[in-house]
């Protein structure tokens, strides 16, 4: 019926329907390694599969069902492949002429569109209008977050400062022993990296779409390489974001980001999930001397004193623990909700996050953390 | 083709890998056997991820060990750069033999040209892990800890891992005869760049079975009883189940603790030592106080 090429690469495109990226030359390694085990075998052909299209231990999983479903086609639906879209959502370009007004052109109408802006920037963003929303979406644009900076290990040269001997001495041989100019050196910086954990749960699902935006910000126009910001969302479970969001359009990595959360609008369960993070990458050297920011409402559905526990170790593996809550700046807050109280003694900032004001109060303190 | 490219290190079958890398004292299940297999067959880099102390480094160790290969490591580090992974010249010998020309020349003094000459001489170079593989090749490389170092070096290992070559201005390139066999680690401290993944066959370690775990301690430590072997499995597996331990320990940690408790003298696991020695175990105060707990709970049963 099937030829064996086509079963097997009818399998790959059903694994990138599933959210796997499976290239060419990976599909390409599949069939070469199943060449070599043999086609009989599912399991070998399991293993194959696991060896030459994956890439994490997230793949592995929707390996295994993916493969078992298109083995058994009785079993799980076929999953189709999922239209993306090629194009923004939709275009966010500033409005220029704000309300439809009397058209009077000058100055006069500048002024009211620079205090509406302003007043948009205060704005909770919960409470805004979808034509508002458009229009604060664009205004992301301004904030620009620049990497905090630690000292490295290593000397620079630098135009004052310390003696630098062995420069200053390599110079002095160059001409045979004549006394050269002094040279000077000061110690190198590196930018530290940010880890933003952006909670995605039902509580939070008003807030769910700005904080991204702000950490699409964040991996964007922060540095790259060592130094980048890396995303994760929490929620009921945790899930790595910075690849979707490494996006230069904020529409479309926020459609990506909308493909690879499982878990929108679910329960809370901080805890757990910073646990996972902590285990899975926080303690491995993510989290260790980098500045972690939680944005989270602190309404907890699970146990409030695992939470308490993995925020004493987020405090200790971080340089510095901000927590960013919606609901901090708004009149008659009071941190009362269990998973606030138990997460704010181990917590160096705690900020507002409503509006684009806090947004870009938050990039300052990190800037300077 | 591929009869000749690491001669001798044909596998047959998938079997036949484990079987070897069983003679060595490293048990494998399918999973990672067939990977190994793969890897030789298609001659493409091993990826191994997965928790600390489940046998990563390990691997490659066994792996040049049943092919009788020399093991080349390259440890990686925040700023590691293509120097200290594939050569540098000695300077202080260059220095040395240019005194040494200087001092031992006749009236005719020192020919410039052939003095320049001999400072970049192969004997002047050090090679350093990259470079000293391709030319000791067939050998196994390990790149221990890859995410540990920066992108920059990342793009540099695909380069090399895609041509095995390596190219010295003053003396020219370097190609290997038989490529390495490539074997790179990864804690998943940072996602790995994906050109890098693509070019190698990727494998996930996790912990071992109870089984396997036992056969495991069996056959690294054969000095440990069978019976404690199995005790120390048990309750090690049993701690990584309850999932309240910071660090749960991997299979050298408890290769570690059934050592020790072999030392001590015991045959048997007893509360005593076993709270004495938890040390191997775990390596933070509030685990150590959780394992002591478990142990009692354990141990009343």
């Amino acid at each position: 019926m099937h030829q064996p090429d086509e079963l097997l690469l009818g399998l790959c495109r059903a694994l990138r329907a599933a959210g796997v990226p499976v290239t060419q030359d990976r599909a390409h390694g599949f069939l070469a390694a199943v060449a070599h085990v043999g086609l009989g075998d599912r399991e070998a052909v399991r293993r194959a599969g696991r060896a030459t299209l994956c890439a994490s231990p997230d793949d592995l999983e929707r390996l295994d069902l993916v493969l078992d479903a298109w083995f058994d086609p009785g079993g799980l639906p076929r999953p189709r492949p999922a239209s993306v879209p090629s194009r923004p959502a939709y275009s966010s370009l500033p409005e220029t002429d704000l309300e439809e007004g009397d058209g009077e052109p000058g100055e006069e109408h500048v002024r009211a569109a620079a205090s509406a802006t302003e007043v948009l920037r205060h704005r909770d963003v919960a409470a805004l209008s979808a034509a508002e929303k458009r229009r604060l979406d664009a205004m992301f644009g301004t904030l620009h977050p620049t990497s905090p900076l630690r000292r490295a290990a290593r000397h620079r040269r630098w135009h004052r400062g310390q003696v630098d001997a062995a420069r200053t001495l390599r110079a002095s041989m160059r001409r045979l022993g004549e006394p050269a100019d002094l040279a000077w050196r000061r110690r190198a910086v590196r930018p530290r990296r940010v880890v933003l954990l952006v909670d995605v749960s039902g509580s939070m699902s008003s807030y769910a779409d700005a904080l991204l935006r702000l950490a699409h910000r964040f991996v964007v126009a922060g540095p790259t390489g060592p130094g980048r910001a890396e995303v994760f969302t929490v929620g009921t479970r945790l899930t790595h974001l910075t690849r979707a969001l490494a996006v230069r359009d904020a529409d479309r990595a926020l459609v990506a980001a909308g493909a690879v959360v499982p878990d929108w609008s679910g329960g809370t369960r901080l805890g757990e999930s910073l646990q996972v993070f902590l285990d899975r990458w926080g303690a491995r050297g993510l989290a260790r001397g980098a500045v972690v920011v939680v944005m989270s409402d602190g309404w907890e559905r699970g146990d409030a004193a695992l939470l308490a526990e993995q925020m004493a170790r987020l405090q200790r593996l971080a340089h510095r623990v901000v927590w960013v809550n919606p609901h901090r700046g708004k009149a008659g807050y009071e941190p009362v909700q269990a998973g606030v109280r138990a997460a704010l003694p181990h917590v160096d900032d705690f900020l507002a996050g409503h509006s684009l004001a806090t947004y870009a109060e938050l990039v300052e303190v990190v800037a300077r953390a | 083709m591929g009869d000749d490219r690491h001669s001798g290190l044909e596998p047959g079958d998938v079997a036949q890998v484990a079987a070897s890398l069983a003679a060595t004292g490293y048990v494998c299940d399918d999973d990672l056997a067939t990977v190994v297999f793969l890897a030789l067959r298609m001659q493409r880099p091993l990826l191994l991820e997965g928790e600390p102390g489940t046998g990563k480094t390990a691997l490659a160790e066994a792996l040049a060990e049943t092919l009788d290969l020399p093991l080349v490591r390259l440890q990686c580090y925040e700023g590691i750069d293509a120097t200290q992974a594939l050569y540098d010249w000695d300077f202080p010998r260059q220095v040395l033999h240019l005194r040494a020309l200087e001092a031992t020349r006749g009236d005719d003094g020192v020919d410039v040209e052939e003095a320049e000459k001999s400072l970049f001489d192969p004997r002047f170079l050090l090679a350093r892990p990259v470079l000293a593989a391709l030319q000791q090749a067939p050998a196994v490389l390990l790149v221990d800890e890859v995410d540990r170092a920066d992108d920059e070096f990342e793009a540099f290992l695909l380069e090399v891992l895609s041509t095995y070559q390596v190219s010295i201005p003053e003396l020219g390139t370097v190609r290997a005869a038989v490529p390495p066999l490539v074997v790179l680690t990864s804690n998943r401290t940072r996602e790995l760049h994906d050109a890098l993944k693509r070019r190698c066959l990727y494998h996930w370690i996790d912990h071992p079975g109870l089984e396997r775990e036992v056969e495991i301690v069996r056959s690294r430590a054969p000095e440990v009883s069978a019976e404690l072997a199995r005790q120390v499995v048990t309750t090690v597996q049993r701690l990584r189940g309850d999932g309240g331990l910071l660090k749960p320990p991997g299979v050298a940690e408890t290769l570690d603790w059934a050592k020790a408790l072999s030392v001590l003298g015991a045959s048997e696991l007893d509360l005593a030592t076993a709270a004495a020695t938890v040390g191997a175990l775990v390596k933070y105060r509030e685990d150590g106080d959780r394992v002591k707990q478990a142990l009692d709970r354990m141990m009343a049963v």
